[in-house]
């Protein structure tokens, strides 16, 4: 059984680790910012779960307690790598991009960082 | 009265579960003290969340969780894939518009959170009026397909819950 227990934990680190691998990859190969901002959201994603679900296992398995600390981690992750994703993009377009090389929006206002909002929305948001 | 004292009950229930979860024990002295910071800092904050959105439909918020969980399992196996095994002149990166039904506030930043998380596409940026998302794509041979399963896989869901 504990045999058993360890081939688990070890099996979620080395996923963990291969797409924390291949993300950090992915920084070094694609060639321009937009296309590399992708390698982060893998190794965020099942790079750290990996590792998280592997330490709960542990502690679950050896320790014979339940831990909650890695569901606080990627309840954190999750809210905070979104937010930096954009943050990055933003910039590099306001850097780089041209509007017209962006796809057109649904409505007559355009992008946010290029355009402003529509009039009334500023006012209404004045006001409260 | 009762409004007066829990103006966001959720959000005491929230505070107190994640104290626990952060002291890792459910000794009476961190229940004291979860339920403390669940009950004033609702008080103190309720300046700042005006218009808040309801929520409704717990039921869905669980399968909607469900399916970006596994949305980002497969991406991510997908994406790997395409980082290690296609050469950089193949790929096609494509910018996507994808227009917006969700209007408040909450519920776009919740979709542009879980567009950036699924590996493959990063939310960019949101239109002026806040009608319609720029998502950037890592690799797609059909810009409308993903388009459709933004809308179709999360946007709806996303509908139900927040109204």
């Amino acid at each position: 059984m504990a045999h058993f227990s360890e081939i688990l934990v070890s099996f979620f680190i080395v996923v963990g680790g291969i797409f924390g691998l291949v993300g950090s990859f992915g920084l070094v190969k694609l060639p321009d910012t937009m296309r590399r901002l992708h390698g982060p959201t893998k190794a965020t994603t099942l790079g750290v779960g990996g590792v998280l679900i592997a330490s709960m296992l542990y502690f679950l398995l050896f320790e014979g307690k339940l831990s909650f600390h890695e569901l606080m981690i990627t309840v954190f992750l999750f809210l905070t790598a979104p937010v930096t994703a954009n943050f990055i993009a933003k910039t590099y377009m306001h850097l780089k991009v041209k509007p017209s090389e962006l796809p057109e929006t649904s409505t007559e206002y355009g992008w946010a960082g290029y355009d402003d909002p529509p009039v009334e929305v500023t006012e209404q948001s004045e006001k409260k | 009265m009762i409004r007066k004292i829990f103006p966001h009950p959720l959000l005491s229930v929230m505070l107190t579960v994640v104290w626990l979860l952060l002291v890792n024990s459910i000794a009476l002295g961190s229940i004291v003290m979860g339920l403390i910071l669940g009950i004033l800092t609702p008080i103190f904050s309720a300046p700042f969340w005006p218009n808040r959105p309801k929520l409704r439909n717990p039921l869905m918020i669980m399968e909607y969780m469900a399916v970006v969980l596994w949305d980002i399992v497969v991406a991510n196996i997908s994406v790997a894939g395409i980082v290690l095994f296609k050469r950089n002149q193949d790929m096609r990166p494509a910018w996507i518009m994808v227009p917006l039904e969700l209007t408040s506030p909450e519920a776009i930043t919740v979709l542009a959170g879980t567009i950036t998380m699924t590996p493959g596409t990063v939310t960019s940026m949101v239109a002026a009026d806040g009608r319609s998302l720029l998502v950037h794509c890592l690799h797609t041979d059909d810009p409308d397909g993903v388009r459709d399963e933004i809308k179709n896989r999360y946007e709806r869901r996303l509908l139900e819950v927040f109204s």
